[in-house]
């Protein structure tokens, strides 16, 4: 009963923050300077032909009357069409998300895994010169943000020490066969490991400086929660039960530090997934933040409006994922 | 007659600092009985029980001594082995059953873990032994129990599973630390009666820490009273309750209103017997080099 009252909550909460967020971005995008008819028009198009065009796409109408007119669409699932490609919103949108989602995923799992990796270490070898070495590598992965670290990363191994690729989301010789856009989920189910491999090589860069930021948090914080529980008496009670260190961290500390990390996480993924508009750019990455840009430089008002959209869509589903697997694994909440 | 536990000499310093905080202690604890360890708060009683199970506080560190378990020296041992050790012949009844279970882990995981992972019993016979102890400290619907998480028992509750699990691998030494202290009053009687006939039945060696001549008179065959990490007295009970040596600890038995009610805590006790103490502390200091 609760259960389901808490999941309609949930919901509810999930549609106001959608038509908001939605609400939010039609509206700014239409004050701020500039003209996305005027963008697309070669130089010296007649002020006739803007106006012809303005009226085609409804921009000559008020703002209040392009929302609903926008928002009818969006009802009927038709999210308008783009100014700048020609080609109606969603499908568009839908096609670049798969790229972006992996991409995230991809530096989510790499943060997870070095930034947990890099806490257990210091947490077993507390007070010890690695331990120290880990705070001042959280400290540099903190304080230089994931734009930064993409350049660092395109000098040091696309110039200097050419191992991965820099630019784009596959080798243009490859021949796909894929027939959806998740090429890496995609190619490991075709047992295609060649392109595995080729998509891996591509989006390790951007997925590693993406993921550096994230995980000196998760180092950071799952090291601090780690050591309280280091003294903590059940975690002694299995020293004296003839464990050793490792053993006591991994089954005795971890399964008690780790929730305040995982909301932590929760919410920083959606920030890494807002670094993706910028690193997809840098790398030249074919996915939703690169055409995000181009968007906006196009001033391509519905194309925008999709991709925000779609955008607050993944981060409501986030939290109420990170959400989910905190009262999973919490036995207090569970059995409550 | 070899003890089962011996501690020789042993002296403990805060790391960084110029005092000892346990003092040349000598201890032993015979094949079976039950050693009563008293002093006043922090008088390092639960340090010389976290060094016999290797679990002193970092900030710690052993100068001196020898501590033999089973006639091996612990100290002696790389940290695995020692650890393994411990694990092996020795168990702990810790002070505060609320916080001395994993709150993430049920309560059958935690009497069983041992028993499966350092003693290489099969999960069935561990299963089985762990219903059979939890009988024994008089847990109903011990199936149920096992499967239950911390929060669910109530803390009498809790402290019965750790002894079970204290007693689940057939340990030759338990220590036990002040096991009734964190309990309600009631509560506290029946833990201290189990504790005890759980000791006569598997005929376990215990150090039992406690502020509480009252309950050293029911529970221990022997007697240590600590000051200040030095050992002032150290005999059997019965020799002890009929005539203490140490100036402490005849102000102690004096202090303590009925040492027959085993509720009873201690009293402060005289400053002039402190002062000659605190005497006797010093001059165990002057005479002390280390290395
Ligand atoms: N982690 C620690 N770091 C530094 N000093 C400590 C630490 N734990 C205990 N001490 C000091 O060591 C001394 C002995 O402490 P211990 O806990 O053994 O006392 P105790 O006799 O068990 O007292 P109580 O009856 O209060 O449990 C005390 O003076 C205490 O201040
Ligand atoms: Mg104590």
């Amino acid at each position: 009963m609760t259960l389901l009252r808490s999941i309609l909550h949930r919901l509810a909460t999930m549609a106001v923050t959608l038509i908001g967020a939605a609400v939010i971005v039609f509206f700014v995008i239409r004050v701020v300077p500039g003209n996305p008819i005027a963008m697309m028009l070669p130089p010296g198009a007649s002020e006739a032909d803007i106006a012809r065009l303005s009226a085609h796409y409804g921009l000559d109408r008020s703002i209040p009357e392009q929302f609903v007119i926008w928002l009818g669409g969006v009802l009927h699932g038709d999210f308008g069409t783009s100014i700048s490609l020609r080609q109606p919103v969603m499908p568009l949108v839908l096609g670049r998300l798969p790229a972006t989602l992996e991409l995230s995923i991809f530096a989510l799992v790499l943060a997870v895994i070095i930034g947990g990796a890099s806490a257990l270490a210091g947490t077993l070898w507390r007070g010890t010169k690695t331990e120290a070495a880990i705070d001042v590598a959280n400290g540099v992965g903190l304080s230089v943000p994931d734009f930064l670290w993409a350049l660092v990363l395109i000098l040091l191994f696309g110039v200097l020490l050419p191992i991965f690729h820099i630019s784009g989301r596959i080798s243009p010789s490859a021949d796909l066969p894929f027939v959806t856009q998740f090429y890496v989920f995609e190619s490991i189910a075709r047992l295609r490991f060649d392109l595995w491999w080729d998509l891996l090589k591509h989006m390790f860069m951007p997925a590693l400086a993406l993921a550096i930021p994230l995980a000196a948090i998760i180092s950071q914080l799952l090291k601090q929660s780690l050591k309280e529980t280091m003294h903590l008496d059940y975690v002694v009670l299995a020293r004296t039960k003839g464990y050793g260190e490792n053993h006591v961290i991994l089954s005795e500390s971890l399964p008690n530090a780790v929730l305040p990390t995982l909301t932590l996480i929760g919410v920083q993924f959606t920030f890494l997934i807002g670094g993706t508009v910028i690193i997809e750019r840098l790398f030249s990455y074919e996915g939703l933040g690169n055409m995000a840009i181009d968007a906006v430089i196009n001033r391509d008002l519905p194309l925008i409006q999709g991709i925000v959209l779609v955008f607050a869509l993944i981060f409501t589903l986030i939290n109420l994922l990170v959400d989910m697997t905190y009262a999973l694994l919490n036995p207090r909440l569970r059995n409550a | 007659m070899s003890a089962f536990l011996t501690i020789r000499n042993l002296s403990a310093m805060l790391r960084g600092g110029s005092q000892r905080v346990l003092r040349s202690v000598d201890l032993a604890v015979e094949a079976g009985e039950v050693r009563g360890l008293v002093g006043e708060s922090g008088a390092g009683k639960s340090m010389i029980g976290k060094a016999v199970l290797g679990i002193l506080p970092s900030a710690v560190s052993i100068v001196e001594g020898e501590i033999l378990l089973d006639g091996k020296n612990l100290l002696a041992m790389p940290p695995k082995e020692r650890r393994r050790t411990i694990g092996t012949v020795a168990a702990l009844i810790p002070q505060d059953p609320l916080t001395a279970l994993n709150p993430s882990r049920r309560i059958g995981r935690q009497i069983t873990d041992r028993l499966v992972d350092i003693l290489g019993w099969t999960k069935a016979n561990a299963h089985a032994r762990a219903l059979e102890l939890l009988d024994e400290v008089k847990i109903e619907n011990p199936e149920r129990v096992m499967a239950s998480y911390p929060h669910e028992l109530s803390g009498g509750m809790r402290q019965r599973v750790l002894i079970a699990s204290a007693f689940a691998a057939n340990p030759k030494l338990i220590i036990a630390d002040e096991p009734t202290t964190a309990l309600d009053v009631t509560v506290q009687k029946q833990i201290l009666k189990l504790i005890r006939e759980m000791q006569a039945r598997h005929g376990t060696a215990m150090l039992f820490v406690t502020h509480d001549l009252g309950v050293v008179s029911k529970v221990c065959q022997k007697l240590s009273v600590l000051y200040s990490g030095m050992i002032v007295e150290d005999r059997t009970v019965s020799d002890f309750f009929a005539a203490p040596r140490h100036a402490y600890s005849k102000a102690l038995l004096a202090a303590t209103p009925k040492y027959t009610d085993p509720f009873a805590s201690l009293l402060p006790v005289d400053e002039a017997v402190i002062a000659a103490a605190d005497e006797e502390v010093k001059a165990a200091d002057r005479g002390w080099r280390h290395g």
